[in-house]
C-alpha cells in the first residue's frame, strides 16, 4: 500500500525488539471477543491512485459544476474568481501539512499570517480585535451570541427577519440546551429591512440584537439605527455579514454601532465546495472584551534573542487550560481558510477590492434593472449590494427546478428557505459577482421570461 | 490594549551592529533562512495584485446610505511580491512533509495528494449547497458512501455528517444523547468524564449545559470501573470516555462501562480522536458507545492545515439515531435514490431530530478527501494502517523505556501513541526543554504535559506512514536529550538555538496583547 513505507521485514525487527509475536499481539488489551479478524466488510482491497481518482471523478460528474451553468446563487455562499496564486499558496506543504502553532519558535509561518489575517478581519469589519477565524459564520453568529450573554447576563436574544435562516437555525437549536431564549420572526417580503419592528421589540431583557448587513433578501438594514435603539436598552449589537466583498463597496459594520461583528469569510480566497469547509469571521469594537471571546488568538512578542515573533496568547480563555470554564468548547480554527483569505485579500488589498465590490455592484444594478423588465417579475429592494429579491407572480421552487435542467442555474428561492410560505414562496435571491457576464444576465432574463410565459399559456 | 510592545527587532531593520551573534549579518537573513517583514510594512492601499476594471465612481448605484466612507486602511502587494510573501513565511513552519511530527493524539499522518486532487475537481469544488438537488447527485452520493464506510467501520447505526470539527462533533454527541433523554422525560445534569480527558470534553459538556464530575483512573492508567459504577445513579446522563485513552492504552472495560452506564439510565459517548489506532480491528458499536465523533481531519488524513478546517462526523447508535441533527441524506427503499433531509422536508419522518448545527452540509471538502483515502487503502490496507501505527508507537516504546520513564510502560503494550513521564532529569530540567531540544534536532515535539494524569507527560504518536529509519533517527536523538536532561545540560534550557525564532515570550505576549498590526506613530498615542 503506497502510503505505509514499513517492509515486512522492518515489521520482523520491530516486532523482535517489542517482544511481540505479531502485529495482532500488540492488541491483546482488545477483548478477543470483540478483536475483527478479518478485513472490513465490503470494502474492496487497496486500490491504485489511477483507480480510485476515476471513481471520484465519476462521482463529481453527477455535479453540476457551477462554471458548467449560468450562474445564480447566492444566500451566504457565493461565487468569486479566486486567482490562481491564492490556490498554489494553500497547497504548500508547509503551511497545508503543519499543526496548530502550539510550538511557536518552528511555526512562525502560520502565526505571522494569522496575525496578520486578524488585522484585516478587524480592518474589514471596522473592529479593534479580531480572532484567528472560527468553523463558519453561522457558528460564529452563535459563539457571538454565548459572548453576549455572558456580557449582558441578559437571556433573551432577538434575532432579525433578515438573517440567515440556517444561521438562526443553529441559533434555535443551540439555545434550546442553555438557559437563553431566541425571539424571532420570519422576514416580511417587503422592500425595507423591517427596522421598525425589530426596533419594537427590543426590551430590557434583551442581551443581543442580531442584524445581518446586507441581509438575507439582499436588503441593507439601517444598523446605525438599529444599534443606537439597543444600545439605550442596554442590549448588545451583533452584525452578521455573508458577504465579505460587499464590505469593499459598503461601511463597516464596526462604524455603524455593532459591538461584535461576525460573518462568513468564504467569498474570499475560498470556493464554493458545497458548503464547506468555509471561514468563520469574528470581531468586537471594544477591545476591553476580548478575554470574553471565544477562538483562537495570535499576539506579538519577542523571542529571548530580542526578535519580534508571534504565538497563540490569552489561551486561558480555552478549553485546553480552563476545561469545563471555557468560553468556548472550540478547539480549532478555520486555519487553511483563513490562509485562503488573507492571501486573496493581499493580493486585492484595499484598491482591489474596492473595485471588485464596485464590478460586482454595477452587474447586480444591470441585472435588476433587466429582470425588472421580465413581464410578471419586480425586484423587492430598495437597496441591495451583489443579491436582490425577485418576486414572481407563481411559486419559485419548481421554477428554479426546471431552468436547472436546462443549465441556468437561477437563484436560491426563498421557499427553500423559510419553507412556511406567506408570500415567501414566491421569491427568487438572484446573485450576481464578477464571474457573470451581461450575457448571462440576458441568459437569465429569457430564461425567465420563457418560464414564466410558458405558466400563462397554460 | 494594543500598546506597542517592546517587540525587539523587527524583519526589514538593519541588525544593531552591537548584538551578540555569531557571524552576524546585517539583514537579520541567514542565506535560505530569510527574515520576513509584515504584509502591512510591505504593502500599499495602491498596490493591487489583481487587474479589475477601473471603478466608475460617478455610476448611479442602489446602496442607499450605506456607502462606504471610511477608508478601510487594506494594504495589497502585487503578485510577485505576495507569492514572495508567503513562500518566505511557509519556510518558517515544520510541516509532516518535513519530517516526523510526533504529537500525541493529534494523528499527523502523511496527507496523499491525490486526496488534494480530487478535492478540486470542479464536480465537488465548484458546486453551490443550495443548488436544485438534481444538480448534486454526486454530492449526496459522495456523503452516502462515506457515511456507508464510516458506520461500517464503527459498528454504529447512522452517522451525522454535519459537525464541523472534532469538538463540533463531541457537541452533536452531547446534543443527541440530551435530546434523548430529555424525550423521554429523563432531564439529568451530570456528566462524568476521566481526568485524563481531553479539554474538550469538559468544554463541550458545559457548553451543552451540564454539571461535569471527573472520574479518577486506576493505578494502570484506565478508567477505574468500580469508582465509574459507584458514582452512576439518576442524576449522570452519560459519560465521556476517549478509547483508546490519552495514556495510549485501550479501554479493556469498555463493554462492562457500557453496560453499567446503560443500566443506570445513562449513554456512553466516545472520544473517537484515537480512532487510528483501531480502525478495522475493533468497531466501537460493539462495545457499547452510543455516540463517536470521528476526526476526518486525524485518521482519515484530512490536511490539518495549520489549525484546521477539520471535520467530525458523529456515528450513533440506534437509541440515538432519529435524534440527529439536519440535514441528512437518506436513501429511499424502493428507489434507491439518494435524498437530502432538511427543515422543509424533516417533518413527520423525523420527528426528533434536535435540529441544526451549521449553516449548509459540513465539510464537503474533507468528505472527498476522508473517501478518497478509504478507497485507496481498502478493507487491507485500512487494517494495515492501524497495525502499522500500533507497531512503529511499541517500538518507539520499547526503544525508549530503558532512558525515559515509561509510566504504563511494565502494564504490557500502548496501542498508537507511547507515554513517557519527565520523572529521573535533573533538577530545573524540564519536559519543555526537551521538546525545544527536538526542534534543533529537526523533529517537531511530541504532545507536552498532556495527559495531566503524569507528570511532565511526553506522548509520543508516530502514526504508520514513518519508517522505520526515521523512527530511529528519532530514537538517536531523544536518547540524547534524555541523556542531557538527566546530566542537567544547561543549554538544552536555551534551545532551540537552530530555529528561525528562540523561545518566544509567551506570559508578556498575554500580559499585554498585541492582537492586531498598528503604525508605531498611533501604537504610541494610543
Amino acid at each position: 500500500m503506497r502510503y505505509l513505507p514499513l517492509t515486512d521485514p522492518d515489521r520482523g525487527a520491530m516486532l523482535e525488539k517489542i517482544g511481540a509475536a505479531s502485529v495482532d499481539a500488540l492488541f491483546a488489551d482488545v477483548p478477543a471477543s470483540h478483536y475483527l479478524d478479518g478485513p472490513v466488510k465490503g470494502l474492496p482491497l487497496h486500490a491504485s491512485e489511477m483507480a480510485v481518482e476515476k471513481h471520484m471523478r465519476q462521482l463529481s460528474k453527477q455535479n453540476l459544476a457551477a462554471a458548467d451553468a449560468a450562474f445564480f446563487c447566492g444566500a451566504g455562499a457565493y461565487r468569486h474568481h479566486v486567482p490562481a496564486t491564492v490556490d498554489h499558496i494553500i497547497q504548500r506543504g508547509e503551511f497545508l501539512t503543519a499543526y496548530t502553532p502550539y510550538q511557536p519558535e518552528i511555526a512562525q509561518g502560520t502565526l505571522q499570517m494569522l496575525f496578520e489575517f486578524q488585522t484585516q478581519v478587524a480592518r474589514l469589519y471596522g473592529c479593534a480585535v479580531a480572532n484567528a477565524s472560527m468553523y463558519d459564520g453561522s457558528t460564529a453568529c452563535w459563539e457571538a451570541i454565548v459572548m453576549a450573554a455572558r456580557l449582558t447576563k441578559r437571556n433573551r436574544i432577538l434575532i432579525g427577519g433578515g438573517v440567515h435562516p440556517h444561521y438562526v437555525s443553529v441559533a434555535q437549536t443551540m439555545a434550546r440546551f442553555t438557559p437563553g431564549h431566541v425571539d424571532y420572526e420570519l422576514p416580511v417580503l417587503a422592500s425595507d429591512a423591517g427596522e421598525d419592528a425589530l426596533i419594537a421589540r427590543m426590551d430590557e431583557d434583551t442581551s443581543c440584537v442580531v442584524v445581518q448587513y446586507p441581509d438575507i433578501m439582499g436588503r441593507i438594514p439601517d444598523l446605525q439605527r438599529i444599534a443606537d435603539a439597543a444600545h439605550e436598552k442596554g442590549a448588545l449589537v451583533i452584525a452578521v455579514n455573508t458577504e465579505p466583498v460587499a464590505l469593499g463597496a459598503l461601511e463597516a459594520p464596526g462604524n455603524l454601532g455593532a459591538d461584535i461583528v461576525v460573518g462568513e469569510g468564504q467569498s474570499i480566497g475560498v470556493g464554493l465546495q458545497f458548503g464547506g469547509p468555509y471561514l468563520g469571521l469574528f470581531a468586537i469594537t471594544n477591545p476591553k472584551h476580548v478575554r470574553q471571546m471565544p477562538g483562537r488568538l495570535c499576539g506579538e512578542t519577542r523571542d529571548a534573542d530580542g526578535k519580534r515573533g508571534f504565538v497563540l496568547t490569552l489561551s486561558t480563555r480555552e478549553q485546553h487550560i480552563r476545561r469545563e470554564k471555557a468560553t468556548s468548547n472550540i478547539c480549532t480554527n478555520s486555519g487553511l481558510c483563513a490562509l485562503a483569505f488573507s492571501v486573496h485579500m493581499t493580493l486585492l488589498g484595499e484598491k482591489g477590492l474596492t473595485a471588485l465590490a464596485a464590478e460586482n455592484h454595477r452587474l447586480a444594478c444591470l441585472a435588476a434593472d433587466r429582470l425588472e423588465k421580465v413581464p410578471g417579475a419586480k425586484v423587492l429592494n430598495d437597496t441591495f449590494f451583489n443579491e436582490f429579491t425577485l418576486v414572481l407572480d407563481t411559486e419559485t421552487r419548481p421554477l428554479v427546478r426546471d431552468l436547472a435542467a436546462r443549465g441556468v442555474l437561477a437563484g436560491v428561492s426563498l421557499g427553500r428557505l423559510f419553507p412556511d410560505g406567506d408570500g415567501r414562496e414566491n421569491g427568487l435571491l438572484v446573485t450576481i459577482t464578477e464571474t457573470n457576464t451581461e450575457d448571462d444576465i440576458e441568459t437569465l432574463a429569457k430564461a425567465l421570461e420563457g418560464a414564466l410565459g410558458e405558466g400563462e399559456a397554460a | 490594549m494594543n500598546q506597542m510592545n517592546a517587540s525587539g527587532w523587527k524583519p526589514g531593520t538593519p541588525v544593531p551592529a552591537d548584538r551578540d551573534v555569531e557571524f552576524p549579518t546585517v539583514t537579520g537573513n541567514k542565506a535560505l533562512m530569510l527574515e520576513e517583514r509584515l504584509l502591512f510594512e510591505l504593502g500599499t492601499r495602491e498596490t493591487c495584485g489583481v487587474d479589475l476594471p477601473e471603478p466608475d465612481t460617478d455610476a448611479p448605484n442602489r446602496l442607499g446610505k450605506f456607502a462606504r466612507r471610511k477608508a478601510m486602511e487594506l494594504p495589497g502587494l502585487s503578485e510577485p511580491e505576495t507569492v514572495r510573501h508567503y513562500t518566505r513565511l511557509s519556510r518558517q513552519n515544520y510541516a509532516i512533509d518535513l519530517g516526523l511530527f510526533p504529537l500525541g493524539s493529534c494523528t499527523m499522518k502523511h496527507n496523499p495528494r491525490l486526496n488534494e486532487k480530487v478535492a478540486r475537481m470542479p464536480g465537488f469544488a465548484d458546486v453551490h449547497p443550495l443548488q436544485p438537488v438534481d444538480t448534486i447527485k454526486g454530492a449526496l452520493g459522495v456523503i452516502d458512501e462515506l457515511s456507508h464506510w464510516l458506520i461500517e467501520l464503527t459498528g454504529m447505526s447512522a452517522v451525522a455528517m454535519s459537525p464541523k470539527a472534532g469538538a463540533h462533533g463531541e457537541l452533536c454527541g452531547i446534543l443527541c444523547i440530551r435530546a434523548a433523554l430529555e424525550a423521554r422525560g429523563d432531564a439529568r445534569k451530570v456528566v462524568l468524564v476521566p481526568e485524563s480527558a481531553h479539554g474538550t470534553n469538559p468544554a463541550t459538556a458545559a457548553f451543552a449545559g451540564y454539571e461535569v464530575e471527573d472520574i479518577p483512573a486506576g493505578k494502570d492508567g484506565r478508567v477505574d470501573l468500580e469508582a465509574l459504577k459507584a458514582r452512576l445513579g439518576p442524576d449522570v446522563a452519560g459519560v465521556m470516555i476517549t478509547n483508546p485513552n490519552t495514556c495510549g492504552l485501550f479501554e479493556r472495560d469498555m463493554k462492562a462501562i457500557s453496560d453499567a452506564v446503560h443500566e443506570a439510565g445513562g449513554l456512553v459517548y466516545c472520544d473517537g480522536a484515537n480512532f487510528n489506532a483501531i480502525m478495522g480491528r475493533v468497531r466501537p458499536g460493539d462495545l457499547g458507545v452510543d455516540a463517536m465523533h470521528i476526526n476526518l481531519h486525524k485518521t482519515f488524513s484530512t490536511p490539518h492545515g495549520g489549525g484546521g478546517p477539520g471535520s467530525g462526523p458523529v456515528v450513533l447508535s440506534e437509541a440515538l439515531a432519529p435524534f440527529a441533527p439536519l440535514p441528512f441524506v437518506v436513501k429511499d427503499a424502493q428507489s434507491g435514490e439518494l435524498q437530502l433531509v432538511e427543515e422543509e422536508n424533516v417533518g413527520d419522518a423525523f420527528p426528533v431530530s434536535f435540529g441544526r448545527m451549521t449553516a449548509f452540509h459540513g465539510q464537503m471538502g474533507m468528505f472527498t478527501r476522508a473517501l478518497t483515502y478509504i478507497l485507496s487503502h481498502g478493507a487491507d490496507g485500512l487494517r494495515q494502517a492501524s497495525g502499522d501505527a500500533v507497531l512503529n508507537a511499541n517500538y518507539l516504546l520499547r526503544s525508549l523505556d530503558d532512558v525515559l520513564d515509561a509510566p504504563f510502560g511494565e502494564a504490557g503494550h500502548c496501542m498508537h501513541e507511547a507515554l513517557f513521564s519527565d520523572d529521573g532529569f535533573a533538577e530545573g530540567m524540564s519536559t519543555l526543554d526537551v521538546a525545544k531540544g527536538l526542534i534543533d534536532e529537526g523533529f517537531h515535539p511530541m504532545t507536552m504535559y498532556f495527559p495531566l494524569v503524569v507528570h511532565g507527560a511526553m506522548l509520543v504518536e508516530p502514526t504508520e506512514t514513518e519508517s522505520k529509519a526515521v523512527l530511529d533517527q528519532f530514537v538517536t536523538a531523544m536518547r540524547s536529550l534524555a541523556q542531557r536532561a538527566k546530566d542537567g545540560d544547561e543549554t538544552l534550557k536555551s534551545a532551540p538555538h537552530h530555529a528561525p525564532r528562540a523561545r518566544l515570550d509567551e506570559a508578556q505576549a498575554a500580559r499585554k496583547p498585541v492582537l492586531v498590526w498598528q503604525e508605531a506613530e498611533e501604537a504610541e498615542e494610543a
